[in-house]
């Protein structure tokens, strides 16, 4: 198990991580999920020990291991940046670890060649990295912390770099190849999406603080804080300023009746409302029951999907519809919304309300589009 | 247009040898036929300049000499440097950049200002007329200049890698030794050339630090100008051999120049 406890680290006048505490369990799949700068590296390296922090402990099975040297700990990681030893072979690379650690030639032997088969590597044992793919090199490495069978491996973006297939491949392979060592497993992303496939249990960074930790499904559907909620979004959460007074919560452009959804007993005062793109509708129906007109800016088509970005009365907003869909910019249209997938923060961008389906005492099921 | 590339080529690399021509062709002279008159090759052909300097321990120990010094001095230049450059490039500590910058200026002091502070101290610790004290004097410019080669090269190597390696589980010496010098090899070839050919050139210091026992080529070739006469010809032939070592050393680093450049290192 690994536990930061009130973690800080200061570089310069900078605060990079601000008083993290989290706990990791072993043979855990853990998502570090974050926006570039938010914190990521800087909380794998202390949890690596590669950085001391500035105050705070890191254990491992509740010892601290502050004053271990990285060598002696028992670390694995994989850089976003494709990092291997360049005068090595694709063999040796694999094979530094267990050669330091002293297992036997043939041991090692057999683990180089399996860690090879798994990531398919093995016809190009003989190769130096730097005659390989960016796929393949990236690849090395991981073959390199497998090998290792390390209790903490730390996997910092560690497909961001590689192209779309590759991607999809090592994000299914990967969990399932380090859940048999039973180490404790971080991998951190920048994408929402990547961090929904890998499952597991989701730490959400925002500026160096840890904003929320729990399984990953759950943060997703329930994000406590509008950060977060923005962190675990792509596109970003379609937000706009609301204000309750009786039985309804209205902005100049809309109005919400306290009935359209369970929104309980909230008292008056002011609320952001928060939607995800593929709950807004371009099309009336029976659950769309809210309207809002807004000013269409541009479309993205990928095909399958149109994401719409709107202007709603100053608040940019995108529309996520199926299908290719044409919009002409400068048109006005009006939005279809589900009152009942609204989440609602308070002035201080807490959750007060999040959609009934996603109520805790209800079974979670994932929902994403 | 290809031809006149060629023309323009050509014609730059005549202009630049031709004074190593005309030294080439002197060596082969007499010293009469340099002093008669205007001749574009020897008229004489003679190897007795050659012949004499293999053959007078004063003048074939004036190049073991140098030899000598050069190659300590690159041991020891390149030996202290690559420590420091990689700490230059990989920490960061209270007044890193004035260090580096003051390492450089070292470069910029005549070494005509050492050289009285030098003779008195090498004589004090018995090292005057040694090989090692002209290999230790020449570091004051040879040092610095390892240095900052040396860093550019380091900084060319990802900061990850060093990290990798110890979490691998390498001890520092080992990952220093057995991953870090192989990436930089280029980088340590590059240094080493520049440190033996600054060292080979210079002459100041070591012919002040030296009397009879480590006279350095270059000083030997001053002395025999002014005692003997005009020996035109063995001076030639002396100066022509003084490029060889050069040439041999430029021949093994010739790839590896161009990364230093680029690097803007060098």
């Amino acid at each position: 198990m690994l536990e930061l406890k009130n973690v800080s680290k200061v570089v310069g006048k900078d605060l990079h991580i601000n008083d993290v505490s989290v706990q990791f369990e072993r043979g855990s799949l853990n998502v570090l999920l974050g926006p570039t700068l938010a914190g990521k590296t800087s909380l794998m390296r202390l949890m690596a020990g590669l950085d001391r922090p500035t105050s705070g402990d890191v254990l491992i099975d509740n010892v601290s291991v502050l004053g271990k040297p990285v060598r002696s700990r028992n670390v694995a990681m994989v850089y976003q940046q494709f990092i291997n030893y360049p005068g090595f072979t694709v063999y040796e690379n694999i094979a530094s670890p267990m050669r330091l650690a002293g297992v036997d030639k043939k041991t090692l032997d057999t683990r180089v060649r399996e860690a090879a088969e798994l990531l398919r590597l093995t016809e190009f044992l003989d190769r130096t990295p730097l005659q390989l793919s960016g796929g393949q090199q990236q690849r090395t490495a991981i073959a390199r912390a497998l090998v290792k069978q390390a209790e903490l491996v730390l996997l910092d973006e560690p497909l961001a770099n590689l192209d779309y297939k590759l991607r999809e491949e090592l994000r299914i392979e990967l969990p399932r190849i380090f859940a048999e060592t039973g180490a404790v497993f971080v991998y951190a992303t920048t994408e929402p999406h990547e961090a929904l496939l890998l499952g597991g249990q989701t730490a959400t960074l925002s500026e160096g603080r840890l904003t929320q930790f729990g399984s990953t499904i759950d943060v997703y559907n329930r994000p406590q804080t509008l950060s977060t909620a923005q962190t675990f979004s792509d596109p970003p959460f379609n937000t706009i300023a609301l204000q309750k007074s009786g039985d309804s919560f209205s902005s100049p452009l809309f109005s919400l009746p306290v009935t359209a959804a369970d929104f309980g007993a909230l008292s008056d005062g002011a609320y952001t409302a928060a939607v995800r793109a593929h709950h807004v509708s371009l099309a009336p129906s029976e659950k769309h029951s809210v309207t809002l007109q807004a000013v269409v800016g541009t479309s993205e088509i990928t095909g399958s999907e149109t994401f719409v970005h709107v202007d709603a009365g100053g608040n940019r907003w995108v529309v996520l519809t199926h299908g290719v869909h044409r919009v002409n910019p400068g048109e006005t249209i009006t939005l279809y919304i589900d009152p009942r997938s609204v989440y609602l923060f308070n002035s201080n961008e807490s959750l007060v309300h999040a959609p009934t389906q996603y109520q805790p005492e209800q079974p979670v099921q994932a929902h994403h589009g | 247009m290809k031809g006149t590339k060629i023309i323009v080529v050509f014609v730059y690399i005549l202009f630049l040898m031709l004074p190593i021509y005309w030294l080439l062709n002197m060596s082969f002279k007499t010293t009469n036929e340099i002093l008669g008159g205007f001749s574009w090759y020897p008229q004489s052909f003679t190897l007795e300049s050659y012949k004499t300097i293999f053959t007078d321990p004063t003048w074939y120990n004036g190049y073991i000499n140098s030899i000598t010094y050069v190659l300590m001095n690159t041991v020891i230049s390149v030996s202290f440097a690559l420590p420091a450059a990689y700490a230059f490039s990989r920490y960061r500590f209270m007044g890193d950049k004035h260090l580096f910058f003051w390492l450089l200026s070292n470069r910029m002091a005549p070494p005509a200002v050492f050289v009285l502070p030098f003779v008195e101290l090498y004589s004090a610790m018995s090292l005057f007329d040694t090989p090692l004290a002209v290999a230790l004097a020449h570091c004051l410019f040879n040092v610095p200049l390892a240095v900052w080669i040396l860093e550019g090269f380091m900084s060319g190597v990802p900061r990850e890698v060093d990290e990798t390696a110890y979490i691998d589980g390498y001890s520092f010496p080992h990952f220093f030794v057995k991953i870090f010098m192989p990436l930089i090899a280029a980088g340590i070839g590059v240094t080493a050339f520049f440190c033996f050919m600054f060292s080979w050139v210079e002459m100041l210091l070591a012919k002040n630090l030296t009397s009879v026992s480590a006279k350095p080529i270059v000083a030997v070739m001053t002395r025999t100008a002014s005692t003997s006469g005009y020996e035109l010809g063995l001076l030639a032939a002396a100066g022509a051999l003084t490029i060889v070592p050069g040439a041999i050393v430029i021949w093994f680093v010739r790839k590896y120049i161009a990364k230093g450049f680029a690097l803007g290192r060098v």
